[in-house]
């Protein structure tokens, strides 16, 4: 049995009347990369505050490794890369790490830290004078001082280029062969499909799917169909599967048999072109998912 | 380990700030010009009671500068770390809480530290300053006390006001609030509306403390200590009411 080292416990969060987490119950397991999906707006940020110690739960409770995060000694074990955090400008790199450090019993020497963010050849620049995606680098660094069990990782790819994000991912995945646990919450699903143990979706507060990237995908065996055909109508399509987007002439189904709708299609219409059919992408299956709930409510 | 935390912290809040030019610059420039221009160039070794204008206003230059720093220096940018995510981010760290209170009151004593030492210097190479070694004691100790009461009112600015307003709304306080505490011109001079206001402000009665150690005061310095240490302890008191409300949003 491995070891639950996060909880969410029946958690309901409310902002006034707008109901923002409707019952969580999540455990996070030792050793788990999870990635957290979900759309703008679903509760994902509200649940990391939550179990951060950032907000107080409106009913039900959240722990960290069996504490309450107020405590100093759940702390010391975690590491948090939050959105829209700022960093004082006119200090440098170096300094930031520094006093980061001193925050913990066992701290990363500071230039396993610098290596780790790929920042050795900017120590001693200020945090002003650094690109979108070195800054980003800092945050995470920042989140890494004080060499915690635990990561958080809100939005962490936001601003930064191709390249920083594929280094990135890959210290994730040296993270994640040094057994640590980690939470992500991102928009690049993909990115989140090579590395992620488990997918948690959110939508409008409440947890829809809980499950390993291929089940996920799996679980929604159907196929992306996408063309141009212009004399097709809405009501023709919609027996045939679920329209993904549907702009002028053209159109993308999600279809769990789509020979058969080809078979009608090309018997049908003469002007069908672009034709491409696709496996579903775990962004495809979100979004199915997140429609799905959509249709039931 | 505890202690590298308070010092690491300190450093690092003096150099933030230090390396701010539109924050640094004013704060030590700006009382050390008054004081060129009232003190020395204007006053000069007039008599001002029963010491010159360039040692009474020396006293009172300080406390504007030390008002400033801490309106600034621990208000407006305690006000725009908070709004900025900064202080969030810190409160997911171990961080013992104290630590940041500790640093910006370092902070504060040590840009005094530079002000009092530019005007010390300025009033002593003008030839109209001359204080016994006790009263230079008495001088430093009292200005850097003061960095108590003055963060309280910089806190209370800090924890309330969002970060894009908060210089603005910091001098809206700072200036008139130095003005009336009889730190530009001496309360005697100004208009009896002044006189009986000016008992409920703190920087008063810090001017008056240090005009007392000259010798130039109103003889009233266990009232204006008594003054001081209950604001101070009763805004402390408020300070924590409000930091705990900003950490429940």
């Amino acid at each position: 049995m491995t070891e639950t080292i996060a909880r969410w416990q029946s958690v309901n969060q409310f902002y006034g009347k707008h109901h923002a987490l409707k019952d969580l119950d999540v455990e996070l397991k030792a050793g788990q990369v999870t990635a957290l999906l979900g759309p703008n707006g679903a509760g994902k940020t509200t649940a990391i505050k939550l179990i951060l110690g950032l907000l107080t739960p409106s009913k039900g409770s959240v722990s960290l490794f069996g504490k309450s995060p107020h405590r100093r000694e759940a702390r010391v074990h975690i590491g948090a890369m939050l959105q829209a955090g700022s960093v004082p400008e006119t200090l440098t790199v170096r300094e930031h790490f520094q006093v980061f450090r001193s925050y913990y019993p066992n701290p990363l020497p500071l230039e396993s830290l610098l290596q780790k963010t790929q920042l050795e050849s900017c120590a001693n620049q200020r945090f002003g004078r650094l690109s979108g995606g070195q800054k980003q680098r800092v945050l995470f660094g920042l989140a890494l001082a004080g060499n915690p069990e635990l990561l958080f990782l809100d939005e962490p790819t936001v601003g930064m280029d191709i390249l920083s994000r594929r280094q990135f991912w890959q210290s994730i995945q040296a993270l994640r062969n040094q057994g640590k646990t980690i939470l992500v919450t991102t928009h690049y699903l993909e990115e989140a499909q090579a590395i992620a143990d488990r997918v948690i979706v959110l939508d409008k507060g409440q947890l829809i799917a809980d499950m390993n990237p291929h089940t996920l995908r799996s679980q929604f065996g159907r196929k992306k169909v996408a063309f141009r055909c212009a004399d097709l109508r809405l009501d023709q399509v919609e027996s045939h599967g679920q329209i993904l987007s549907h702009e002028g002439d053209r159109w993308q189904l999600l279809c769990d048999e789509p020979e058969s709708f080809l078979r009608w299609a090309l018997a049908h219409f003469n002007e069908l072109t672009e034709l491409e059919i696709q496996p579903l992408t775990l962004e495809d299956a979100y979004l199915a998912l997140t429609e799905n709930v959509e249709e039931a409510v | 380990m505890n202690l590298n935390v308070y010092r690491l912290e300190s450093q690092s809040e003096f150099l933030k700030l230090w390396r701010m030019p539109s924050f640094s610059l004013p704060s030590i420039l700006f009382p050390v010009f008054f004081y060129l221009l009232f003190g020395i160039a204007m006053g000069g070794s007039r008599a001002a009671g029963s010491t010159t204008i360039a040692t009474y206003l020396m006293a009172s230059y300080g406390c504007f500068g030390l008002l400033g720093t801490c309106m600034f220096g621990f208000g407006a940018s305690l006000a725009i770390e908070r709004e900025q995510g900064w202080l969030t981010l810190k409160r997911t760290t171990p961080m013992p809480p104290s630590s940041l209170f500790v640093a910006k009151t370092v902070m504060a004593m040590l840009f005094g530290l530079i002000i009092l030492l530019l005007l010390v210097a300025c009033g002593l190479l003008s030839g109209a300053v001359h204080l016994t070694a006790d009263q230079w004691v008495r001088f430093f100790a009292i200005s850097l006390f003061s960095v108590f009461p003055f963060s309280v009112i910089g806190l209370c600015l800090g924890f309330s006001v969002g970060g894009k307003a908060a210089p603005a709304i910091a001098n809206l306080i700072y200036l008139p609030l130095s003005f009336a505490s009889g730190l530009w011109f001496p309360i005697e001079m100004m208009p009896g509306f002044f006189k009986k206001l000016a008992p409920a402000l703190p920087p008063f009665h810090l001017n008056q403390l240090l005009l007392g150690s000259f010798g130039s005061g109103d003889g009233k310095t266990l009232q204006h200590l008594l003054f001081l240490l209950v604001f101070t302890l009763l805004g402390y008191g408020l300070v924590s009411v409000l930091y705990r409300r900003s950490q429940a949003n």
